[in-house]
């Protein structure tokens, strides 16, 4: 079985987000860019799958800048085979990547698609479900337990109420959520051998997906900074607060 | 207490100064493209933050000890190693053929300073393992490096380096051990070593001590010193492990820091069963050991520059939070005390120090690299010399800088920086043995003029200031670049003559020259420094001209240079007096009137 592993090049976790002076967006320029966490355990679960033996083949994707490059080799030093670069510099929203994921889908018919249940820097949460449905898959979403066998995968969710298992028949979508697992520190002989794994360069146009955005961005604003708490002496202060506040009748 | 590895700074430095893309043509090294260079520093860089920056503390408090002959290393060292071992990173610089991957000794210094800032007592294991391997590919028979390099690359084994006993510290040709040959050809090994580092511990299934010892008949002092392999399990002909060898732990030392890092006591044959292999030639072991010391001298050098760089981050956040006093002249509202000057002083002093040492280190190993894959042989003397002219002024300039720094950057804290919770103090204890090991600061301070300068007729110190010389007298005279130059210029000019003195005395001038040789090697490093940091600020101009790089990054690096040369140079010119005024004033006390 293929598997097939989208991954994005978002700003790095550990970096403090600016909003530009012109509320346009997030700095990017000059900015730490890093794999996006989510798909970081996608790639994981793959090559664990890999290394079980239930997957053959693990083909990472990226849509975006020609940057995105770096994304997929480290993907490619964690242990996926090869990668395939859509480059595109305008945003990439959901469902154009969606389109362009179910086109290589087509071509590469993988057994199972592994994404991230989202992206830190849009926190979108769409494309996987976006492509089940383009599909027609079925999907399981927010996973923290995959158990493909020869024609089914069993994936348990993470859904409000507790855990959800739900069994799919393959091909199927998957995505990931924090608790799947914890992913691998690229060894350094992985690192050089990735250097040499193939990586293909593609534009949108060569899958006939439009990807002019279709959302307007308004405004990017920071979130409102906390103002000072303030103490109280005693529970019925506390209450009668509350009860001021609207919080509680 | 986090650790954020310096990427883009050590990047930029590998480009700017080691000159990694020119390293990259060089056969053997191809693999070291820029993206490979990104990815490893990103990656190990992931590793130190993570997994050995948070056992710092750890191995700080509980440390490792030796007890009834075992070593325990603290709680997570085992699994950080394994880790680091299994991910292949000790084989970084090593050679393909024993399952390196031959990537430049350079890069390996990066990664291992990554590794040092985080957790210094740990990365002294993988350092004292690579000095093992750097000795062995040199020296050892094809038969040993068959048995031995590929464990040892992989990290299944770790080395350790046994020179010191109780009399024989800076004057290794006092050493006693000796080794006496058996009727089947190996060696019995007997004596005590101590101070040995990493001598013992829990993290891997054998250690490889490589052990200097005097053979019977052995000539007196260095000229009769050989080299041993003498491992804690023998190691059988298939390379499964036999038993257990008469070589163990006595004791560990309580010392002033790196707790984390066991310094043991060894005894060498108590029972007369230590078996140890000839390395090499008999009485070869000292220029064998000294293949080795090299590369160990640049990295302890490193080690200096990790220890300011970790302190250097640690008290610029302390200072971006602490709030106290208003600010001098300015409104009366308490302010964060980054924007006090002294504090500014102190937190710039620190920066560009630590930059500066950073820059000689790696265009040392960057020497070292070219001296290994140059083809030209002219071009391969050239970078020897280099290297070998850079070697003491790594090690002394930067391990003092790592003590200086991790000092001001304590002082930053104020009481707080006294108080063991903070964090600040460990870095301090533990940059104080950089100076006194690997041979002590005072020794490579004559070692560069005593055996450095003078080399090749002293073409080397003059090429590289000559090459300084002409960069400055290329910068522009006005502008942010123009600044640095007259200090620039003073600097050079009194290491010319400050250079030209040392090496003419002769006979009993001699004592003056030592006299001066430590004040000598200040000069030689501050002077360097500058023009390395001067280097990178031109460089920095250069992107932003025409509009390549991070603006905010290229503009601190011209401001650091400049303050490196306009404010911490000057002391440099004024080391000319105190070097060439000779060894009278040492002396002036008879020794029997100094107390009092």
């Amino acid at each position: 079985m293929k598997i097939l592993v989208p991954v994005k090049r978002v700003v790095d976790a550990n970096v403090k987000v600016r909003v530009k002076p012109d509320q346009s967006g997030v700095e990017l320029a000059n900015v730490k860019m890093s794999m996006n966490p989510f798909d970081e355990i996608s790639v994981e679960e793959a090559v664990r799958l890999k290394e079980k033996g239930v997957a053959t083949e693990v083909v990472v994707v990226s849509v975006g800048p020609a940057q995105a490059q770096e994304t997929l080799r480290t993907a490619l030093a964690m242990g996926a085979d090869r990668g395939i670069l859509v480059t595109t510099d305008g945003p990439t929203e959901s469902l154009a990547v969606a389109k362009l994921l179910a086109k290589i889908v087509a071509e590469e018919a993988p057994g199972l698609v592994i994404l991230g249940k989202q992206a830190i820097d849009d926190d979108a949460n769409q494309t996987g479900q976006m492509l089940a449905a383009l599909l027609g898959w079925g999907q399981g979403t927010f996973a923290s337990k995959v158990e493909p066998t020869a024609d089914t995968v069993s994936v348990t969710r993470e859904i409000d109420g507790g855990l959800e298992t739900v069994e799919l028949k393959l091909p199927a979508v998957v995505t990931t959520d924090l608790r799947l697992n914890e992913p691998r520190y690229a060894s350094l002989p992985n690192i050089m051998k990735a250097k040499a794994k193939p990586i293909a360069n593609k534009t949108p146009a060569d899958y006939g997906v439009d990807v002019t955005p279709r959302l307007t961005t308004l405004k990017v604003t920071e979130p409102p900074k906390r103002s000072a708490g303030i103490k109280v002496k005693t529970v019925d202060e506390l209450i009668e607060k509350l009860k001021n506040s609207g919080v509680i009748a | 207490m986090s650790y954020t590895p310096p990427l883009a700074e050590q990047r930029f430095v590998l480009e700017t100064i080691a000159r990694i893309d020119e390293l990259q043509a060089l056969p053997g090294f191809e693999a070291a493209t820029p993206d490979l260079v990104e990815a490893v520093l990103t990656e190990a860089g992931k590793l130190a933050a993570d997994l050995f920056a948070p056992l710092n503390v750890v191995g700080d408090k509980i440390g490792s000890k030796a007890v009834d002959g075992v070593v325990t290393t603290p709680p997570g060292f085992k699994e950080a190693y394994n880790a680091y071992a299994e991910g292949g990173w000790i084989g970084l610089g090593a050679h393909p053929e024993h399952g390196g991957q031959g990537l430049p000794f350079v890069l390996a210094s990066a990664v291992q300073e990554q590794i040092t800032s985080a957790n210094m007592a740990f990365s002294l294991c993988p350092m004292l393992t690579l000095g093992a391997i750097e000795a062995l590919q040199a020296h050892a028979s094809p038969e040993q490096q068959a048995l031995y390099l590929a464990p040892l690359i992989e990290g299944r084994w770790t080395g350790t380096m046994n020179l010191t006993e109780p009399q024989a510290g800076s004057d290794v040709g006092a050493l006693r051990a000796t080794a006496t040959p058996a009727a089947d050809g190996t060696w019995r090994v007997k004596g005590q070593k101590i101070f040995i580092t990493w001598g013992e511990h829990d993290l891997t299934e054998n250690i490889v001590h490589l052990v200097l010892a005097r053979t019977p008949d052995a000539p007196a002092g260095t000229k009769g010193i050989s080299l041993f392999i003498v491992p804690k399990f023998l190691v059988n002909a298939d390379g499964s492990l036999g038993a257990r060898n008469d070589a163990r732990v006595v004791s560990t030392e309580h010392k002033l820091g790196i707790h984390g890092s066991p310094t043991c006591t060894m005894a060498f044959g108590d029972n007369d069963d230590c078996v140890g292999y000839l390395v090499g030639a008999e009485n070869a072991g000292m220029r064998a050991m000294f293949t080795m010391m090299n590369h160990a001298r640049i990295n302890v050098g490193l080690e200096g520059v990790a220890i300011a760089e970790r302190a250097y981050q640690q008290a610029l956040t302390f200072a971006g939070e602490r709030v106290q006093s208003a600010k001098f002249g300015g409104a009366r509202e308490p302010v964060r005390i980054i924007e006090h000057a002294d504090v500014r002083r102190m937190l710039m002093t620190v920066r560009a120090f630590t930059q500066a040492a950073r820059a000689i280190a790696y265009l040392n190993a960057a020497a070292v690299d070219r001296a290994h894959a140059e083809a030209d042989a002219a071009k391969k003397a050239e970078a020897q010399g280099l290297a070998d002219l850079l070697t003491p002024v790594t090690k002394a300039f930067s391990t003092d800088i790592g003590v200086e720094m991790s000092s001001l950057a304590l002082q930053v804290f104020g009481g707080m920086g006294f108080i063991e919770e903070t964090g600040a103090a460990q870095h301090y204890r533990d940059s104080r043995i950089a100076p006194i090991y690997e041979g002590t600061n005072g020794i490579q301070a004559l070692d560069l003029v005593g055996r450095k300068l003078p080399m090749d007729g002293g073409r080397h110190w003059r090429s590289l200031l000559q090459r300084e010389r002409s960069f400055v007298g290329g910068l522009p005279k006005t502008g942010e670049l123009g600044q640095m130059v007259p200090y620039l210029e003073d600097a050079i000019e009194a290491l010319q003559t400050a250079s030209v003195w040392i090496s003419g005395n002769e006979g009993d001038k001699l004592a003056d020259t030592a006299a001066g040789a430590t004040p000598y090697l200040r000069m030689f490093g501050l002077t360097i420094g500058a023009s390395l940091l001067a280097r990178q600020a031109a460089e920095a101009a250069r992107r932003l001209d025409v509009g390549e790089g991070d603006p905010a990054f290229l503009k601190a690096k011209i401001a650091t240079a400049r303050f490196f040369a306009e404010q911490l140079l000057p002391a440099a010119p004024a080391l000319l007096g105190p070097i060439t005024r000779g060894a009278d004033l040492l002396y002036a006390i008879p020794e029997d009137a100094l107390p009092g």
